[in-house]
């Protein structure tokens, strides 16, 4: 191997990534962080979207802005983007596990309030008074 | 299974040079997704009580010094880069002087994160009383919501923290095995594999920096 053959094809073993990329992406790292800090500090609104909650566009934007820093790190520090597919399921597969932990365990914390869960007792009670006391 | 020309460098259960690579970038990434799991539980339960406790997490997180977060931010970015680099340097068959150089490097910027969160910003949280169960004299408003946020912060910077004293144990062997002239263009798979976890921890502290010191902060000191 010498730094000559770049462009052996999809093996992560022969792909010898770019100095360049490797500045640009840092770059783009550190721009996004000042951004994001910046972003912090500015009242970007809420929406509400019904039943007591609402969406915090900073905390969106926040999060966005690390997502895209994560995929800068994954993808070329990481040489995720020049590793053969079966890498690159391993990694999506451990993202989707724990958003599948992030939206179930949300959907349950979330919605607590949603459903009057004492409703057909309260309902019933009446009725089920007399027969029980 | 005969092989003519068979490399130093590769072992005899892999067929090629790219094969064994693969094989070692696979194994780490399966260790790098129980790591997610073990920060992502982390994280849920910071998410979980940050909603139920909305007006303390934004109280505590302003106790907090964005401009030291954010510093740290810069500089892991910094010690990502010259670890990408020090393998970059192996790949093309740079002198060990160059990899040692590089691995020094990422070091430096690892323990000047470190030095960053200890002496600035843990030591300022003990003057202050943040510490929730060895001093901790916070009476401000939403004071149990806030104790309970400190005891988030600490625990996720504290898990942070220990694994960069690990990534820094990992840096050390590395450094002394690229002195004695470990590494070529042929072998470099402890780099290779070192440097997925040093990135994977970067990883963590982009995600920590915006959930501790960043969200809420436009809403004002008392919300």
């Amino acid at each position: 191997m010498s730094e000559h053959d770049q462009n052996t094809g999809g093996h992560a073993g022969d792909h010898i990534v770019p100095v360049t990329t490797y500045i640009a992406v840092f770059i783009g790292l550190l721009v996004l962080t000042g951004l994001t800090t910046e972003v912090a500090y500015i009242d970007l609104g809420r929406t509400a979207v019904g039943r007591g909650h609402e969406i915090d566009w900073n905390t969106v934007a926040a999060l966005a802005i690390a997502v895209v820093k994560m995929l800068l790190v994954v993808l070329f520090f990481m040489h995720v983007k020049y590793s053969p597919k079966l890498t690159k399921l391993v990694v999506v597969a451990g993202f989707f596990w724990l958003a599948i932990m992030v939206s179930l365990t949300l959907s349950d914390v979330l919605t607590r309030g949603w459903t009057d869960t004492s409703l057909p007792w309260s309902v019933l009670l009446p009725f089920l008074r007399p027969l029980l006391f | 299974m005969a092989h003519t020309a068979h490399s130093p460098a590769l072992v005899h259960q892999f067929e090629t040079k790219e094969q064994q690579h693969d094989a070692g970038s696979l194994g780490m990434w399966v260790f790098l997704v129980t790591e997610i799991m073990f920060f992502g539980g982390v994280f849920m339960a910071y998410i979980v009580y940050r909603a139920l406790h909305l007006d303390a997490f934004i109280a505590g997180s302003h106790l907090l010094n964005v401009t030291f977060g954010a510093t740290n931010t810069a500089v892991l970015i910094c010690s990502s880069l010259t670890m990408a680099m020090a393998i970059h340097s192996a790949q093309t068959g740079k002198s060990r002087g160059t990899i040692v150089t590089y691995l020094i490097l990422t070091m430096l910027l690892g323990i000047a994160f470190l030095a960053i969160k200890f002496t600035f910003e843990w030591h300022h949280d003990w003057v202050e009383g943040l510490v929730p169960g060895l001093h901790f004299t916070y009476s401000g408003p939403h004071a149990p919501g806030v104790q309970l946020f400190f005891c988030f912060y600490f625990f996720m910077t504290g898990l942070h923290a220990l694994h960069m004293f690990i990534g820094l144990g990992l840096l050390t062997t590395l450094t002394v095995m690229a002195h004695r002239g470990r590494f070529n263009s042929e072998y470099f798979a402890p780099l290779e594999v070192s440097g997925l976890y040093w990135h994977f921890v970067d990883i963590v502290w982009i995600f920590l920096f915006p959930l501790l010191y960043l969200i809420g902060r436009h809403w004002g000191g008392g919300h």
